[in-house]
């Protein structure tokens, strides 16, 4: 187990370096963020002076270099456009992405288990039908648009919500997140649930897939041959089985549902950090960008490592000493 | 056999199909009594494991039981409410199936499968159960059952792992247990320990045994009765010595013939021509006829079932009784 997680963390590292390359590389060949930056009718002094306040006078590996020395000392430089730190401006904006990301992936489970469940046990019921249907539907309405519906019928028409931004917050167990007030709430709900409706739909089709296969194999019959009840049968003999899947996916979802709310944050003028990496790609904020992948790779690394560990939990066959990654 | 623990009478299971309508067992009936066995061979197709899923109720849609009766003791179960029914499996007829790879939840340790399987028959409490488990495992040849009841089935070898199947099938002290090819996918050495177990269980506890099959020499020297089936119908029931020596329905003989034990050395193995028939859609008669040399006109309406000799049903126009002995 602990020699399963070292081995983790050292290719963590190994991931971490070689993302930070690609990343100096790839801003690099975009353009200059000095020429983004400084206006156009500056002096040559002046620009000249910029340009080596940023560090950007060095060779591209000399400029690495020094970023790997500032990193080791848990320095990620600071932030070209806000002249802040560029971790403590990711670090700020995270908990409001975070609580979007939670509160997405909740109603995605709590929905899309029992209907993918419904709808798998009764596939050729009106019901099984329609949640199907739905799901299709979920699938391929565009993020944005099916944000803009929901702005325009809950917050225009009936005025039940507000339209955009993050509620006030308020203090619990000393986090700060509008999780504890009402009003933030009120806010979260909207976006949560535009963020929610494409992962709902793959929560769905997952858990009927893995219904419907699970219900043909022997030893489902074989439970319902000992004379087991219809209910332990399917919420302790396929349910445990399914699961294994659906961690899985779940998992990997709620990282690409951290890294990638951008369409939802910039429609609900949610202040996050997907709105955060637009802007800052916009005006290729190196440090910011840099710092943004880290937090989110890292967030990534977690992750997989708890599904993993998850994973041995619930299927007996899986044991950690034995992966080899 | 008036004290017959189950009699089916014209059992007809039918699969409603888009291709069309597959009279899985047409017009099925045996009986069969205490402490004995009764073989049910055919090749792959022919109905036999429906019909034993059929006397277990656990005939999945778009298959149905459409006709006929399945007295149990004088009850009929056919109709009989899922929650009668439930009562009913795994505790007065049990069922086990051919891959023990695959009958167990892999997820869920022997002892929860087992203890579920007591439970939900009788109100005992965990522990008895427990013990009552472990002493089932022993029963069935299986070292140490204190501590394999907490192993996963993967820590299993097949032969053990059809054991403890078995062992769950004789919790509750069946009165009749239906065995759908449990020894065709273990080694023979493993098949030949399993048999001589199950011989002994059936004499010590005086059930009813229903050995499914396509394995005719495994049959030949376990059964007590013999049911040959072809396309959904039973051919030939008899004593198994009887059949096995002195076959009368034309399928019978060439299955027997074709038994490479049973044919002089040297000499080409006897086959029997053509290929079993599609089972969508028979068209009425013998379903044999394409493939029988004794095959005549008479033959294309469905031929009754007929005692030709005391004790030997055989459902055949033409049956071999020249060469009686």
């Amino acid at each position: 187990m602990s020699v399963f997680i070292l081995r983790r963390l050292m290719q963590s590292l190994v991931l971490l370096c070689v993302m930070t390359v690609i990343v100096f590389a790839g801003i690099y060949a975009i353009g200059n963020p000095i020429d983004i930056l400084i206006s156009a009718d500056a002096s040559q002094e002046e620009y000249d002076r910029a340009v080596r306040a940023l560090g950007l006078d060095l060779p591209l590996w000399e400029q690495y270099f020094v970023f790997l020395g500032n990193l080791a000392q848990g320095d990620l430089g600071k932030s070209f456009v806000f002249n802040e730190p560029a971790l403590q401006l990711v670090l700020s904006r995270l908990p409001a992405t975070l609580e979007l990301a939670f509160a997405a992936m909740l109603i995605s489970i709590t929905v899309g288990i029992p209907l993918g469940m419904w709808a798998g046990l009764r596939p050729d019921g009106i019901a099984g039908r329609s949640i199907m249907a739905g799901s299709i539907l979920g699938f391929s309405l565009p993020n944005f648009w099916q944000g803009l519906m929901l702005i325009m019928i809950f917050a225009v028409f009936l005025q039940w919500l507000p339209a955009g931004g993050r509620g006030p917050t308020a203090s619990f167990l000393g986090m700060e997140s509008t999780l504890f007030s009402a009003e933030g709430w009120s806010h979260l709900i909207l976006p949560a649930l535009n963020l929610a409706l494409f992962k709902t739909s793959l929560v769905i089709r997952l858990t009927r897939a893995g219904v419907r296969e699970t219900l043909l194999l022997d030893y489902v019959k074989f439970a319902r041959a000992k004379g087991l009840s219809t209910g332990r049968v399917i919420f302790v003999h396929v349910f445990k089985n399914i699961l294994i899947p659906l961690v899985t996916v779940i998992g990997l979802e709620l990282g690409s549902v951290i890294a990638f709310a951008v369409v939802t944050e910039t429609i609900f003028a949610w202040p996050g950090i997907g709105k955060l990496i637009i802007d800052s790609i916009f005006v290729l904020d190196r440090p910011v960008i840099v710092a943004y992948l880290i937090v989110i790779v890292l967030m990534f690394i977690v992750i997989n490592l708890v599904v993993d560990i998850l994973y041995s939990v619930l299927d007996p066959r899986v044991r950690l000493a034995d992966m080899k990654s | 056999m008036s004290n017959a623990v189950l009699k089916v009478e014209n059992l007809q299971t039918h699969f409603f199909t888009k291709a069309g309508v597959v009279k899985s067992v047409d017009d099925v009936s045996f009986e069969i009594g205490r402490g004995k066995i009764m073989g049910l061979v055919g090749e792959s197709g022919s109905g036999k494991s429906v019909s034993g899923f059929s006397i277990m109720g656990l005939v999945d849609p778009p298959g149905r039981i459409v006709g006929g009766r399945i007295l149990f003791h004088g009850q009929d179960l056919v109709g009989l409410p899922e929650a009668e029914m439930r009562k009913i499996r795994g505790r007065r007829i049990a069922m086990i199936f051919q891959d023990p790879m695959m009958t167990l939840n892999p997820v869920l340790r022997i002892d929860t499968q087992m203890i579920e399987t007591i439970q939900a028959h009788e109100k005992v409490d965990h522990e008895t159960a427990r013990q009552r488990s472990r002493d089932a495992l022993g029963q069935v040849g299986i070292p140490s059952p204190e501590e394999r009841l907490s192993a996963y089935p993967h820590q299993f070898s097949g032969g053990m792992r059809q054991r403890v199947a078995i062992a769950i099938a004789l919790l509750h002290k069946p009165e009749l247990i239906i065995a759908d090819e449990p020894t065709t996918a273990l080694d023979v050495t493993i098949q030949a320990q399993i048999l001589y177990e199950m011989q002994k269980l059936v004499a010590e506890q005086n059930m009813g045994l229903i050995w499914v099959t396509h394995d005719l020499s495994v049959v030949a020297g376990l059964a007590d009765e013999l049911c040959v089936m072809y396309a959904g119908r039973i051919v030939e029931r008899g004593p198994v010595g009887q059949i096995v020596d002195d076959p009368i329905h034309p399928y019978t003989k060439g299955l027997i013939g074709s038994v490479p034990s049973r044919n002089p050395r040297g000499q080409p193995l006897t086959q029997i021509p053509g290929m079993a028939p599609t089972p969508i859609d028979l068209p009425p008669g013998c379903p044999f006829r394409p493939r029988c040399a004794r095959a005549d006109a008479a033959c294309e309406t469905t031929p009754p079932v007929e005692e030709h000799r005391p004790g030997r049903f055989a459902r055949c126009f033409h049956p071999h009784l020249e060469d009686a002995a």
